[in-house]
């Protein structure tokens, strides 16, 4: 089995092609890297996931039965995935608690939560900054809240889109920490991102998209060495 | 990123307090139940009287606005229409009630040369089932509303525009005499409420003890329902409502319950208002109308209850005094006083009373 299986997915904004035909496939436990200069069509393939935008043609497999893109952001939120936005997207009216809270789902009895917050306070590291409102927070604690409030519902599939992005050496390096210790057996990471150093120390297998297509899926040494992934990293 | 020692930093009110402290409410609930039983007790000048009950209206159609504006971003610049349904229905109860007592036809009908009231007045004399068909109908027209512009995603200044252009079509039907509310003259010459003669004393007061409570009960019942976990929902969908929406919650369901809870507030304001000042008429739904309840609402203070109240009740509290002692120079104090709080305080008069600049609404709404 899965967990998540891309199967022809092609996306198009007018007369520009988004997506062309991709194909890819996460098993669960896996930690899966997307990586691909800019207009690569990555943010897209986590908009089509998570239901934001609807393809042309295409399906999105969660499990076996599940197809996402027949179904809205919140049934498939309720299905076990959830996503971390490129944009720090918390609540900043809220406190991290609250933040937390909604983060645990509807589904979740409130009589479950404060257990399940706690155990993700320590998990991202913002015990101390529990009663603070999300919107006064530095934007690295606001990185990790949001990964929080992915977390606090114990997702089957993890999106993150660029969870690094303006994150200094040492955060960086504690999101990387961090994103090893919420591998599961039973949970499937994908995560899209510019940084190399950051996508070799958390990812089992790399995809790399260009232009909408796949050029390239399978480890990232082996990325490394591909001529046509050189060519579209540092070439022209 | 280990959790430490619990770190000085200056923590603004908490979930647990806030939910069950705030003292603005706290306070003009308290001032609403007093002012009620002095009225009661030693009753001023009958027009004193209905001036308080007409702003306690006006303040719970302000609390209506921004319980959808300051809390789930939905700017109405149509609430007058959900106001006007319950003033309407309320004035259609009035004149059957005093039918069924009299047996003298309104002018309206008379003039309309007929026999009777029109069908779809039946039953409107019994006040009970009145008050409920008012609630309801403002309920179903903005659940109809709202269902079409929510699950299609029509949000921010669409939705503004719309809202007003809902209102100014129902101003137009309403114009109309052959709709049986009394066209472009509206419905006035109350008789009886309850049996009891309309401006008598005991009724004036009554009234306005009415509408005083009522703001109470408004004002408290909004503040558990904004302090609760649907709430905090409600600021989220505010401030990101996608991201709200890829965590599992539906917020059409969300925004469309508060949408509808919000035009029932806004319809009993209607309810009591217009026993008060004895007539309705089409004006009532002028989009200009309309946005003035928003403009109470922005000078008061966006996103707190207790702003919305005192927005209205300053701004209609002036407008009483200052429309009589010099009309012509009403629209340009109120544009001044607009302009003062757009540019000098962005949050609102309780700018002045929190002591701190708040960078703008949306950080700073609690």
């Amino acid at each position: 089995m899965t967990a998540l299986v891309v199967d022809a997915l092609t996306v198009a904004f007018g007369r520009f092609t988004a997506l062309d035909s991709v194909s890819l496939a996460v098993d669960p436990g896996e930690v899966r890297a997307v990586i691909g200069p800019n207009g690569a069509g990555k943010t897209t393939l986590l908009d089509v996931i998570s239901g934001v935008t609807k393809p042309v043609s295409g399906r999105v497999m969660l499990g076996d039965h599940i197809d996402l893109t027949q179904r809205s952001e919140a049934e498939i939120a309720r299905a076990g995935v959830r996503r971390k936005f490129q944009k720090p997207s918390v609540f900043p009216a809220l406190t991290v608690r609250e933040n937390l809270e909604i983060g645990c789902g509807p589904a979740l009895p409130a009589r479950d939560r404060p257990a399940r917050i706690a155990a993700v306070l320590g998990e991202i590291g913002l015990a101390p900054r529990v009663e603070a409102p999300a919107g006064s927070l530095a934007h690295g604690e606001k990185q990790w809240l949001e990964i929080g409030m992915v977390l606090a519902a114990e997702p089957a599939l993890l999106l993150l889109d660029e969870p690094v992005a303006g994150l200094s050496d040492a955060e960086t390096a504690q999101t990387a920490a961090l994103i090893r210790r919420l591998r599961r057996p039973n949970r499937a990471i994908l995560v899209i991102e510019h940084d190399m150093g950051f996508v070799e120390a958390i990812a089992d297998r790399v995809t790399v998209l260009h232009e909408g297509r796949t050029l390239y899926e399978g480890s990232m040494a082996g990325a490394r060495g591909d001529a046509r992934v050189i060519e579209v990293f540092l070439g022209r | 990123m280990s959790g430490g020692v619990q770190t000085a930093i200056p923590v603004p009110i908490g979930p647990a307090r806030r939910a069950v402290r705030d003292p603005l409410v706290a306070g003009l609930v308290g001032l609403c139940l007093a002012a009620a039983a002095g009225l009661l007790a030693a009753p001023p000048a009958p027009y004193l009287v209905n001036a308080l009950g007409q702003l306690a209206a006006f303040a719970i159609l302000a609390v209506s606005l921004d319980l959808v504006w300051g809390y789930l971003g939905i700017l109405s610049l149509g609430h007058g229409l959900f106001f006007a349904i319950g003033g309407y229905v309320c004035a259609m109860h009035l004149l059957a009630h005093g039918v069924a007592a009299t047996g003298v036809l309104p002018d309206f009908v008379q003039f309309m040369g007929w026999k009777s009231l029109p069908a779809y007045w039946a039953g409107l004399e019994h006040a009970p089932y009145a008050f409920v068909l008012a609630l309801a109908l403002a309920g179903l027209v903005a659940f109809v509303f709202g269902l079409a512009s929510f699950r299609s995603r029509v949000n921010g200044v669409y939705f503004s525009i719309i809202s007003q252009a809902l209102v100014y079509v129902a101003m137009l039907l309403m114009y109309r005499n052959d709709t049986g509310l009394g066209g472009n003259n509206g419905m006035t010459g109350f008789p009886l409420l309850f049996g009891w003669p309309m401006g008598s004393p005991g009724v004036v007061s009554g009234l306005a003890v009415a509408a005083l409570l009522a703001l109470a009960a408004v004002l408290a019942g909004t503040r558990l329902l904004v302090g609760s976990a649907v709430g905090r929902r409600m600021l989220a969908c505010r401030d990101d409502e996608t991201r709200l929406r890829t965590l599992g919650y539906s917020t059409t369901r969300l925004k469309l319950g508060i949408w509808c809870l919000s035009a029932m507030i806004a319809a009993l304001a209607g309810i009591l208002y217009v026993p008060q000042v004895g007539i309705i008429n089409p004006r009532v739904l002028a989009p200009d109308l309309s946005i003035e309840i928003a403009v109470w609402v922005a000078i008061g203070g966006l996103g707190r209850l207790g702003g919305a109240v005192i927005g209205a009740i300053l701004v209609n509290g002036l407008k009483f005094w200052l429309s009589a002692a010099m009309p012509e120079a009403w629209p340009f104090i109120l544009s001044g006083l607009v302009l003062l709080v757009v540019l000098v305080l962005p949050n609102g008069l309780l700018d002045l009373v929190a002591l701190r600049p708040r960078p703008t609404w949306l950080r700073g709404a609690r």
